[in-house]
């Protein structure tokens, strides 16, 4: 039901690496629980609307009224790696 | 506002096709979903919290006034403003979005269709501004690989994102019509719109078509420009080589771009990674908003007058010419300066379009392009009375010139005393002006003869010569007048 | 007194505490000491239910809960102690912050004791897939807890801990509540604040109580509830939580799902265990002779919850779970040669194999193409479940099932078929996807598998008692009534 490159597809998109191993295990147990999911097709829907919200009120808004930041040390407190007063990451163009 | 075609003079005139896409980061007081302050210049990653660090367990409350400014957006532009609009999250990885996705708007936007100007709106929705990364390539190295830093100060700053119909079709009408639209949102006071910090920031999407065709051809997004001047070189840019490209019969690829301003290069932003997939999807953390009466309301009774409407008052109401008007009303400090001299009842008073004239051309070019008049030493009220004394012919246009000078060395109340000190006063009855016209004609006697026998270019150096007696006290249709009247024709 | 303080429930703590026959300071250490023993590491003899505990003694704490300790599910933010939800990647993060819910319970007094293991990111039904090892049932230490929150269930149980915080998004609290024999509440969704609990799916999570007994999860939701500025979804409850006190059920109107009693083909592995079932109509029983009226319901769509609940649940987690890229906080992959190779490295290093699952699952019912065939289809489910519920309501008051179709499965017993793992939470799913409000109370004892002769002689089985929304007091009522009635004999699992 969903083949070897579909899971490297969403693998990447999900920012997951695979070993070769991993793969063929993964496309098998995505596919037996997509076969079970699946049964909800056979429901008709059609007129239904879907819902996000159980809670049936609509959002309360935030007065625009500052709060306190965090002083940095603190936010950068459980990073991995830290320079240059911000987060370091690999370059993205790198 | 410049003819469609690009290209001129190429056999099949090519009509570029645009549409934009624009961020504007909206002036509220603290970010989209959390309490931090907004910054700009601070020290990096000050002003953070659980929320805009995307920290564990935190979660996102919208902002009740960016929603506000949303909907003044809206009426502004005149759309729709639907009773109930949603947040959507648009999922992908990238190190200035700490949640792995952007909180946006998808199928529920908060505004619905509109125009401003000849262009049509699409729509306008809210979402959140990314972190700004920093390229620090060697300096920050970790194990091998350059190395890039993220300031979260700007992550979660309101943006309002403003789509247009493809309604442009040249560099020049997207230059005059983003102007516009800064003057709007200014005026609105929504945001600073100022480009420098970023808080406008344009995509574009391009494609030529035979002049006249109806279909689009195919088209290229050129990302994330932030200068007027930038947007319009990299759009003509653009333009022109989809243009070369069509011209030697091949086509163009539909890809994202990138306008380098330094280099005027444009590149493909194609990474090796796959085409996006954001998977939009309904964000569970926030309800969708209701937009009730009141805060319609709220929103309208918060706007001021805007341009567009600002300039038809100036042309209706005070008869200023379309140009005029429309200059005063699209720079906005010019138009609220002019309103202040009209409100000054100088006596004698000033013609509106004098007035509008003298702003305008005279100051404006004394004071230097985007300087604010009001921050000048000229007042408003002591330009009102200067511009009341030419219209009355009790100062020449000359005269008013040096006391304007005058005026934007040293300021001062009062122009008629400038005028007294300075003994600029216009010269009084016929007598007076006429003996000297008398004596310059005297002065010149074989142009005064060449001048009767028709010859009007002669009357120059007469004019010269009465203009250097009285230091350009005289005015000079007076003058001409004079010079007619005494040699009888 | 410490002889009997492992006797008390919280609400009984309490008076004691108030009427000065002992200090919160004493139980504390009491408890403290008991976490330490055996709350730990399985070599050592622990159930490995807490993946912290308070390393001083708390001093008594003002306020209605008197400073009597408490539990909390690891993955409630807890200000400068480890809040790890059980994963590898967040391993030994030290929130900035506490949770609303935790940060009320502590402004009534109550003492944080431990943090309790799980299952990693709360996806599980057994508390195996904790990055942390499985916590182990006291019934039966070849045995799971349930899960997720199977540390916060174990340690009630076991009597490591008055009481216990944990969450529920399918099932988490009521199921290992079953698997324990100890009481576990689902709030309506919204009731209590999400604020600071580390997300599974938003739209389905909720914190909800872990207790020996009915009185005290009402005691402890009444200091939960409440409108969180912090948190848009949450809600104010209409009403106070009122200290459960029917002892009959007269006039009270039963609904029994029949889809649920008899799931059909499809659904091989949710047929009851002939001991739950046994159990769960000695149940009935005993609601009639309280007074209370039985009736068979129809909920036609309550068997695709399970579908439904898997595919909008792993959706949202796919996105929840994407802030853990190793920029800002938790584990991050060494040597990384460029961005994409430090994300996809530090992600498969740091998540456990359920929790990938289920990031891909989702990540594939969102991406373009499917999202119509499932996401969208599973949110139409959901409205029809909701309406489902609502169509009962209109004739009966309050809903019962069994919590889970079996009692406390054996370790390892179904780690190698997700889908199996998954039917462990048939019967509390439906509810979640309603939003609304369901209690598990202990109703019995029961052999495991194919009635007697199996091993494990008796284990705890559990009753679930759905209401509407907002319907709490009502609910703890007749869970209350029922429970007197029952007479589960609690303390028996005790270490
Ligand atoms: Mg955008
Ligand atoms: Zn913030």
């Amino acid at each position: 039901m969903i083949d070897r490159d579909e899971v490297l597809h969403v693998a990447r998109l999900a920012r997951l690496a695979l070993s070769d191993e991993e793969i063929e295990p993964m496309a098998r147990e995505l596919s037996a629980v997509l076969d079970h999911v699946a049964k909800i097709a056979e429901l008709s829907l059609e007129d239904v609307s879907p819902t996000s919200h159980v809670v049936e009120i609509t959002g309360a808004l935030r007065a625009d009224e500052p709060r306190p930041s965090l002083p940095r040390e603190v936010a950068f407190d459980q990073a991995p790696a830290v320079g240059d007063e911000g987060f370091l990451v690999p370059s993205p163009q790198a | 506002m410049s003819d469609g075609s690009v290209g001129e003079g190429t056999a099949a005139a090519l009509e570029a096709v645009i549409g934009l896409e624009i961020h504007v980061q909206l002036a509220t007081a603290t970010k989209m979903f959390c309490g931090c302050a907004l910054s700009f210049g601070d020290p990096p990653n000050t002003h953070t919290c659980p929320i805009c660090l995307g920290l564990p367990g935190s979660l996102p409350v919208a902002n009740e006034r960016a929603v506000h400014f949303g909907l003044m957006i809206g009426h502004a532009l005149g759309s729709q403003l639907a009773p109930r609009s949603s947040f959507h999250r648009k999922n992908y990885f990238y190190p200035d979005l700490p949640k792995g996705y952007q909180i946006s708007q998808y199928d529920e936007p908060l505004c619905l269709g509109g125009r401003l100007g000849e262009v049509r709106i699409h729509r306008v929705h809210l979402e959140e501004d990314a972190a700004k990364l920093i390229h620090v390539g060697e300096s920050g190295r970790i194990h091998g690989s350059d190395s890039s830093v993220v300031d979260f100060n700007r992550g979660g700053t309101p943006l309002a994102e403003i789509v247009t119909e493809p309604d442009l079709r040249s560099p020049e009408q997207v230059g005059e019509w983003l102007r516009l639209l800064r003057a709007t949102l200014r005026r609105l006071g929504v945001s600073d719109v100022n480009m420098e910090e970023g808080s406008l920031r344009c995509d574009a999407n391009i494609s030529l078509r035979p002049a006249g065709s109806e279909e689009l051809g195919v088209k290229t997004e050129l990302k994330n420009m932030n200068s007027f001047r930038f947007i319009e070189r990299g759009i003509r840019a653009e333009v022109e080589r989809q243009r070369r490209i069509i011209e030697s019969g091949e086509t163009v690829v539909q890809e994202t771009l990138h306008f380098d301003p330094a280099s005027g290069a444009i590149t493909s932003l194609r990474s090796k990674e796959e085409a996006h997939d954001y998977r939009y999807f309904p964000e569970p953390d926030l309800l969708p908003v209701a937009i009730d009466e009141a805060m319609l309301a709220a929103a309208r009774e918060a706007m001021s007058e805007l341009p567009a409407e600002r300039a038809e008052r100036f042309e209706n109401e005070l008869a200023l010419s379309a140009d005029s008007a429309q200059l005063l009303a699209f720079r906005g400090e010019l138009g609220d300066y002019f309103e202040a001299a009209l409100a000054a009842h100088a006596d004698p008073p000033p013609p509106a379009q004098a007035l509008a004239n003298w702003i305008a051309g005279d100051l404006v070019a004394r004071l230097g392009e985007g300087e604010d008049p009001a921050a000048s030493r000229v007042q408003a009220r002591a330009l009102a009375a200067l511009v009341g004394l030419v219209a009355a012919k009790r100062v020449s246009v000359g005269a008013g010139r040096q006391v304007l000078d005058k005026l934007v060395a040293e300021g001062g109340e009062d122009p008629a005393a400038i005028v007294e000190e300075e003994g600029l006063a216009a010269l009084g009855g016929d007598d007076e002006l006429g003996a000297i016209v008398a004596a310059a004609l005297a002065a010149n006697s074989e142009a005064a003869e060449r001048v009767r026998a028709g010859n009007e270019k002669a009357i120059g150096p007469i004019v010269g010569a009465v203009m250097r007696e009285t230091k350009g006290r005289a005015d000079g249709t007076e003058v001409m007048r004079l010079v007619h009247e005494q040699l009888g024709i | 007194m410490t002889a009997d303080m492992l006797e008390l429930t919280a609400t009984q703590a309490i008076a004691e505490i108030e009427a000065g026959s002992m200090s919160a300071r004493e139980l504390f250490a009491f408890y403290r000491q008991r976490a330490d023993e055996h709350g730990g590491d399985v070599d050592a003899g622990g159930l490995n239910c807490f993946t912290w505990v308070a390393a001083e003694v708390a001093e008594g704490a003002p306020g209605p809960l008197a400073g009597v300790p408490l539990a909390v599910k690891d993955l409630f933010c807890t200000k400068g102690v480890p809040s790890q939800s059980g994963s590898r990647i967040l391993e030994g993060y030290r929130p900035p912050y506490t949770a609303t819910s935790v940060e009320r319970l502590q402004a009534a007094g109550a003492t944080l004791l431990a943090k309790a293991n799980q299952d990693e990111f709360a996806m599980g039904s057994s508390n195996e897939n904790s990055a942390f090892g499985a916590a182990l049932n006291p019934w039966d230490r070849g045995r799971v807890p349930g899960g997720s929150s199977g540390g916060s269930a174990a340690a009630v149980a076991a009597g490591l801990a008055p009481w216990a915080l944990g969450t529920d998004t399918g099932g988490s609290i009521r199921q290992p509540a079953a698997m324990c024999g100890i009481v576990g509440l689902k709030p309506t969704y919204g009731a209590v604040s999400r604020y600071g609990m580390i997300a599974f799916a938003s739209s389905l999570d909720q914190a909800g109580p872990l207790t020996r007994d009915v009185t005290d999860a009402a005691l402890l939701l009444k200091h939960m509830i409440g409108r969180d500025p912090c948190d848009a979804t949450s809600l104010q409850f209409p009403e106070e939580i009122e200290r459960p006190r029917a002892e009959r059920l007269d006039g009270v109107r039963l609904g029994v799902p029949a889809e649920l009693q008899n799931p059909g083909a499809d659904f091989a592995g949710a047929e009851l265990a002939p001991s739950v079932r046994a159990a769960f109509e000695r149940a009935l029983s005993l609601a009639r002779e309280l007074g209370a009226s039985v009736q068979e319901i129809h909920l036609p769509h309550a068997t695709h919850a399970l579908s439904a609940y898997y595919i909008l649940s792993s959706s949202e987690a796919s996105s929840n779970l994407a802030r853990f890229d190793g920029v800002r906080y938790g584990a991050r992959a060494p040597d990384a040669t460029d961005l994409v190779d430090m994300y996809t490295r530090t992600r498969r290093d740091g998540f456990g194999p359920e929790v990938k699952r289920r990031i891909m699952l989702g990540t594939y019912a969102l991406s373009a193409g499917y999202y119509d065939a499932y996401y969208g289809r599973a949110q139409r489910v959901r409205t029809k479940i909701a309406e489902d519920f609502r169509t009962a309501f209109a004739d009966v008051d309050l809903i019962v099932t069994p919590t889970s179709a079996n009692v406390a499965f054996a370790l390892g017993e179904k780690t190698a078929d997700p889908w199996s793992m998954y039917l462990s939470d048939f019967f509390t799913v439906p509810m979640s996807l309603a939003g609304i409000p369901a209690i598990s109370i202990p109703c019995g004892l029961g052999a495991p598998g194919a009635g007697a002769g199996a091993s494990g002689a008796g284990l705890p089985v559990g009753l679930q008692i759905a209401g509407p929304a907002f319907s709490e007091n009502r609910l703890l009522g007749a869970a209350h009534a029922l429970e007197q009635a029952i007479g589960f004999e609690q303390g028996r699992a005790r270490v």
